[in-house]
């Protein structure tokens, strides 16, 4: 089926090396509002660096970001997509409440009683006061991952996503992705490939050191 | 506007959390006020003299100790990250993050700041002078401070080579603001040093979160 609006993320040629050793590239992919792309590769084959180059938050050494067809603008990148990365991202001495109307607010989503439904759904009900810094690694991993939906992107870079959940948290990240596909959103999902893919239409990129497949 | 307060009361409800932190700085500068005495014996015209430079040291050294924490914390639990991708000006997260520090680091420090007159006994008259010139001051450093910080966080174990970047910098602060202390101890005018300050500081408080905001992301790629 032919897409009528652009990519919601291009990346044409893309390449990038640190201490000139080319750590990925070229790299040529897009993906449409309801496509994921899983970027499968073992340890430090460069997936958390696409994912940091695609979010603008490395600059790539040669190609080109598109987001909609135009070129990467940080503000557009802000209000279009959202960025998981390896480092929870949130406040340890801030309780899971507070983190998570923070960052609802930053993203100028306001209002309460959807924070708790949320909360709810991620498996942190009954932990609302508790600081974030006392929870374990994956209830962190789970704070993130509702702070990422309720900032209400179109698109999700997710670096690792599956880190430190158990069953019933990869099951729930599925179910997230999936529905934020079916939504029309798209994702980017790097996975080291040990877990289960969401049952939604996925593209596969392989990549390794200095060598890419897509 | 929303944006702006969920990022102070943000900012200020770490602070809340974390307000113990605010005693280091006081009692730092505490410390160093009462070592003066020590080394320099407890003649009172001696330390009379030296009291405006000595409360002005160890405001700087104060200041200087606590920049590390700036982004430091930000910085490692990744929140930076999310900030640098929030639909807000990096300028504006600065801006609030300068402003909570100077309020947990500066101000305390301002606020014992006649206890510390009185211990080094600075001459009657001279406090308003000296207190001036350190609000003046002490805001000219955090502002500088946000920007040495940005640049330097990148590195591990930066401290001494923050205080390395930071202290040239702050030399022309501590010119002007001792200098007007010293100026109005000698009953010459000593406006010409605060209104330099004053003109420094409207500089900084446009240029500094800007400056800062490009070095953070120099510093995070």
């Amino acid at each position: 089926m032919p897409h009528l609006a652009p990519p919601l993320i291009q990346a044409i040629d893309l390449c990038f090396s640190r201490n000139e050793d080319r750590i990925f590239g070229p790299l040529s992919f897009h993906i449409h509002g309801g496509e994921a792309l899983l970027i499968k590769g073992d340890n430090g084959s460069g997936k958390t660096t696409l994912l940091r180059v695609l979010a603008g938050l490395l600059s790539e050494e040669s190609g080109q970001v598109l987001l909609n067809g135009n070129s990467f603008e940080s503000h557009v990148f802000c209000q279009h997509a959202a960025y998981l990365g390896h480092k929870h991202g949130h406040k340890a001495e801030l309780t899971v409440m507070q983190n998570l109307r923070c960052s609802a607010q930053l993203h100028g989503k306001t209002g309460n009683t959807s924070l708790e439904g949320l909360l709810a759904e991620c498996g942190l009900a009954g932990y609302e006061d508790t600081p974030a810094g006392k929870l374990s690694a994956g209830q962190n991993k789970r704070l993130s991952l509702a702070r990422l939906t309720t900032q209400g992107s179109v698109l999700w870079l997710m670096d690792e996503p599956y880190a430190n959940l158990d069953l019933a948290g990869i099951a729930w990240v599925n179910a997230l992705i999936q529905t934020h596909i079916q939504n029309g959103g798209g994702a980017i999902i790097s996975s080291h490939g040990a877990y289960a893919a969401p049952e939604v239409p996925v593209r596969t990129l392989e990549i390794s050191r200095s060598l890419a497949h897509a | 506007m929303h944006k702006m307060q969920a990022l102070l009361s943000r900012d200020l409800r770490l602070m809340w959390q974390k307000r113990t932190d605010a005693m280091q700085p006081m009692l730092f500068a505490l410390m160093v006020c009462v070592m003066f005495p020590l080394a320099l014996g407890s003649e009172q015209t001696r330390l009379a003299q030296s009291a405006g430079a000595v409360i002005w040291v160890a405001h700087l050294l104060a200041s200087l100790l606590v920049l590390d924490n700036l982004y430091r914390s930000d910085f490692e639990d990744g929140s930076l990250e999310q900030l640098l991708l929030a639909p807000v000006p990096l300028a504006l997260v600065i801006a609030s993050k300068v402003a909570v520090h100077w309020l947990t680091t500066a101000l305390p420090v301002l606020l014992i700041t006649p206890l510390l007159a009185q211990l080094l006994f600075l001459p009657e008259g001279l406090l308003p002078v000296l207190m001036l010139s350190l609000v003046l001051g002490s805001l000219l450093m955090s502002l500088i401070g946000a920007i040495v910080a940005a640049l330097t966080l990148g590195i591990q174990r930066s401290g001494m080579l923050l205080a390395l970047m930071a202290l040239p910098m702050y030399v022309p602060v501590l010119v002007f603001g001792a200098g007007s202390v010293w100026q109005a101890g000698q009953g010459l005018p000593w406006l010409g040093g605060i209104w330099l300050m004053c003109a420094g500081l409207a500089l900084l408080l446009i240029l500094a979160p800007w400056a800062a905001a490009t070095a953070l992301r120099i510093a995070l790629s």
